[in-house]
């Protein structure tokens, strides 16, 4: 038996039920809706975080003072480790580039390189996830081995190799964003594969897929009208997450010299590479900023990642309190109409559904 | 432990008895996703010492709630109010268990009161032996040497008899049945000697041989040992069998409260009435299944069988170098068109396994299975599934048979468009309108999603997708055993009207005696995967053959308390004979 919980109208048509607008059902405005209190903040922490950085890389062009790889104007060279202040509000790199415009840019690399990389991924694995997990036998098995070694395999290392192989280890933006989408990619595959696959093998013994078995429907059809989209209720966190991570590795890859030029793109992790000096002479202006960005990005994306996961969890999800001796009795009564009004020798009681409200009235005095 | 055991009480509601537990006034409300929800509403309920009170309902009427609240154990999101008054054992302390600390209520636990699950096999920890996992307990409160403790498990567990203890405490959960399992759980909680347990279902989990059991060792525990019993179930014929006391509740309300005996025979609530009259019993159907046989057409017997099964042997391959388990052992048998085989058995008989082999779902590894004329044993997916039109299934568990992002309408249309029948879903929606209106739900509930549906309105609607096509074989697996009593009885009422409409040939198959007595035919007995019994309603149920058939039958209890005491008797004399 289980506890009390509302499982929607058991009687008859319920007018005070209506659907969710359409706004409503979208994943993170649902979410957001139902979150209350300290969770409420961290998700709406998270959005603010991630909507300035989105918004920032589209206007890029409009609101950086400069290029990302300007480094003279009207007046001249703007020459090195300028410090705060002047025309240069954030100062200037010690390669002579704007620190506030090589920001301001760089949110541009970084989202582009999320949305190569998450694009790249999302599809191969979910792809790959459903087909093995559906079908199991020799080609699970491979594919479940393929994907434990590549998470052997150190992403950065994996990064590496692939920026040598796609340019050389000199990179322009599109070499750049690939090599590090790319390794990315190879990377997250087995993440997006590993759930999928998991939630396809539960899903696939759940009885509406044996029925739909036992209909005659063909594997295609229940592959993709019963198992997908019941698979993919998870994606929008492992997405979230991701591209955390998608963001450190380009970082990364910048910051060990397998970076994008400074004329090519901007780039966090290169800036910080080249501030490395700076920081011992006192010039910390260079390498804090990019830092900051990094960690704000990161930490907005992960917010909302994590508000996403604990709100998923019926168990994890905060409530707001109720009062003592508030709330109504749930309609339990699991016949329409209250309780069997004819035993189970007579029809009486079947022929007129969902109306006889009086004997529900009475059961409950 | 031997020294305080309290004389046999006996119709324990007359002459002055020591009060174990007060409910007063108890309210508890919820927070969920929706608001706030009531489960419990106004409860105010006594239990007396040595007295089994049982707290019957359907599923969400309150009562595992009010349950929980004596123990304390109310998850965070719940509110409560009233007052729960427990009194230890000697009488010498007395607490609200409402207003207890954490701490407080540790006391009390195992000491005042305990508890025993629904499912023995999840509340024992499977990487501990029992006898740690009792010893545990007892060393909890108090402290106790190890060898004390360890002697102390063992004399509980041979008292709640569990045969060579002094060996068997070293035994892990795996290595007991499910009823030694519940054996053992119910070990656990007498073992403090608590005035009070709380049983939560403690039978519905196990086979109703192994529930005879444990309502007899249940008895005991009130008899010799004196506890007071706290009896949650949904179960009629559980009540009439142990119960002292009957507490009937509904929406979070207690509709009815008197003794056993004049709740049964005199009951005054309407909704303890009809709740009482919806409960099966066996020989319903007895008429009824005469009546369509004489109803039939000369020479109906010499059709062709829907399905043969001839020796089958049904295996699922074991682990490496192991043999595999055999689920059916030479069964044999047949349905004709538009006749109802109800298949009993306990579970583990292999009865779902036969009804997934018909189905197509599990491969048949020896003998011959024919299925509308197609050879089952080693057939082709592609040559088969231009037969599963005719071919429908209802599953047991109705919240988990339709796609949850489908619509019902769509749900149900799902047949008619898999065998190109209708190009969509939408262009289906005439025929599934009327198939709604064959399971009598509205045609507006096509639009809803299955969650928004009740337990009973979901196996209707899946009854309307088994039907979409006109199957000429219905196979139904449990249908009902999900779903609580009342709902049930419509269910089947439902059934047998559409068969009768549709006149296809079912396999019904379920663990319940009495219900496949009103809907079946022919009823055929299972047990470890054989067939030990076959006839109609009256051979197999009236006169049994088979001493297996026999126990199943008198273990089936019977929402009556003077004729359980009598069916009772003949168990104990057949488990005497056997």
């Amino acid at each position: 038996m289980t506890l009390t919980t509302p499982t929607g109208p058991a009687s008859g048509p319920a007018p005070s039920r209506r659907k969710p607008s359409l706004l409503g059902r979208l994943p993170v405005v649902h979410q957001l809706r139902q979150s209350v209190g300290l969770q409420r903040g961290m998700l709406v922490a998270g959005l603010v975080i991630t909507a300035a950085f989105v918004l920032t890389a589209i206007l890029a062009p409009v609101i950086a003072p400069y290029g990302y790889g300007q480094l003279r104007d009207t007046d001249g060279a703007f020459g090195a480790q300028q410090p705060l202040g002047g025309s240069h509000l954030l100062g200037t790199t010690v390669g002579g580039y704007d620190v506030l415009s090589r920001v301001l840019w760089g949110s541009q690399t970084a989202l582009f390189v999320i949305v190569v990389a998450v694009l790249l991924s999302i599809f191969a694995g979910v792809f790959l996830g459903l087909v093995s997990g559906y079908f199991g036998g020799w080609l699970d098995r491979v594919l479940v081995v393929v994907c434990d070694a590549i998470y052997a395999f150190p992403s950065l290392l994996l990064a590496i190799v692939m920026s040598i192989v796609i340019s050389g280890g000199q990179s322009n933006l599109i070499g750049g964003v690939l090599a590090a989408a790319i390794s990315i990619t190879v990377v997250f595959i087995p993440q997006y594969f590993r759930v999928i696959r998991a939630e396809t093998v539960r899903i696939k013994s759940e009885a509406y897929v044996e029925s739909a078995r036992v209909l005659g429907a063909g594997n295609s059809r229940i592959m993709f009208r019963h198992v997908l989209r019941n698979a993919t209720r998870t994606l929008p966190l492992i997405f979230t997450l991701n591209s955390s991570e998608a963001i450190l590795t380009l970082a990364g890859l910048g910051f060990l010299g397998f970076g994008i030029e400074p004329t090519a793109a901007a780039e966090w992790g290169y800036d910080l590479n080249k501030s490395l000096s700076d920081v011992t002479s006192g010039i910390w202006w260079t390498s804090l900023f990019p830092g900051l960005a990094i960690v704000l990005v990161v930490m907005g994306i992960t917010l909302v990642g994590e508000s996403l996961n604990d709100l998923a969890d019926p168990r994890l999800r905060g409530r707001r309190a109720v009062g003592a001796s508030s709330g109504l009795v749930a309609e339990t009564s699991v016949v329409p109409g209250g309780t069997l009004i004819a035993g189970p020798g007579g029809l009486a009681g079947l022929e007129t559904p969902a109306t006889s409200t009086p004997s529900d009235e009475e059961g409950r005095s | 432990m031997t020294d305080n055991r309290t004389a046999p009480l006996q119709g324990s509601t007359t002459g002055p008895a020591q009060t174990v537990l007060q409910i007063d006034d108890l309210g508890v409300a919820f927070s969920t996703d929706a608001g706030a929800v009531r489960a419990v509403d106004g409860v105010s309920l006594t239990v007396k010492r040595g007295e089994v009170l049982a707290i019957v309902g359907e599923s969400g009427s309150g009562k595992t709630v009010t349950a929980k609240t004596i123990l304390g154990l109310l998850p965070e999101t719940a509110v409560s109010q009233g007052a729960v008054l427990l009194t230890s054992r000697d009488g010498a302390s007395s607490n609200n268990v409402i207003t207890l600390s954490t701490q407080q209520l540790r006391q009390v636990r195992g000491t005042d009161v305990s508890m025993v699950f629904q499912e023995p096999s999840t509340a024992l920890n499977p990487v501990y032996t029992v006898g740690w996992q009792i010893m545990e307990g007892i060393r909890a409160h108090g402290s106790v040497s190890r060898a004390d403790a360890r002697a102390k498990a063992i004399e509980i567990l041979g008292r709640v008899g569990i045969p060579d203890p002094e060996v068997r405490v070293n035994y892990y959960p795996h290595q007991f049945s499910g009823g030694q399992k519940q054996r053992v759980v119910i070990a656990m909680a007498l073992v403090l000697e608590p005035g009070l347990i709380v049983a939560d279902e403690p039978t519905t989990a196990l086979d109703v041989t192994v529930q005879a059991e444990i309502l007899d060792l249940l008895r005991r525990c009130r008899d010799e040992f004196g506890t007071a019993i706290v009896l949650i179930t949904h179960n009629m014929g559980v009540v009439a069998d142990l119960a002292d006391r009957v507490a009937v509740m509904y929406q979070g309300k207690v509709v009815e409260e008197a003794d056993a005996q004049t709740l049964f025979s005199s009951p005054k609530n309407e909704y303890t009435q009809k709740l009482l009259a919806s409960v099966p019993y066996v020989g319903q159907g007895i008429v009824r299944a005469a009546a369509r046989a004489d109803a039939r057409a000369p020479g109906w017997a010499e059709q062709t069988p829907v399905v043969v099964a001839d020796q089958i042997r049904i295996q699922y391959p074991g682990r490496l170098g192991r043999p595999g388990f055999v689920a059916v052992d030479g069964v044999s048998f047949s349905i004709r068109p538009g006749e109802v085989l109800g298949l009993v058995g306990e579970s583990g008989s292999g009865k779902t396994t036969i009804g997934r082999a018909i189905a197509g779902l599990t491969r048949v590894t020896d003998g011959s299975l024919s299925v509308l004329g197609h050879e089952m044993n080693g057939f082709k997916e592609r040559q088969f599934s231009r037969l599963r039109s005719d071919i429908g299934f209802v599953f047991q568990d109705p919240a988990s048979s339709f796609n949850p992002l489908l619509t019902i309408a769509e749900c149900v249309a799902e047949p008619l468009v898999v065998h190109g029948r209708a190009g969509n879903p939408a262009s289906a929606r005439k025929r599934v309108d009327e198939l709604l209106e064959a399971v009598q739900l509205p045609r507006a509930f096509g639009d809803r999603y299955p969650h928004e549906l009740s337990g009973g309105q979901r196996q209707r609607a899946s009854l309307a997708r088994a039907l979409a096509l006109e199957p000429a074989l219905l196979i139904a697996d449990e249908p009902t055993s999900a779903l609580d009593v009342s709902v049930q009885a419509r269910v089947l009422e439902l059934f047998a009207e559409l068969q009768r409409e549709f006149g296809f040939a079912a396999l019904f198959i379920s663990h319940d005696l009495a219900v496949v007595d009103i809907l079946a035919d022919r009823i055929a007995v299972l047990y470890h995967g054989r067939l030990v019994e076959e006839g109609t309603g009256a051979e197999v149920l009236g006169a049994p053959q088979d001493p297996y058939t026999r126990r199943l039958l008198a273990s089936l209890p019977v929402p009556d308390p003077a004729a359980q005491a009598i069916r009772r008797d003949e168990l104990r004399r057949l488990r005497a004979a056997g």
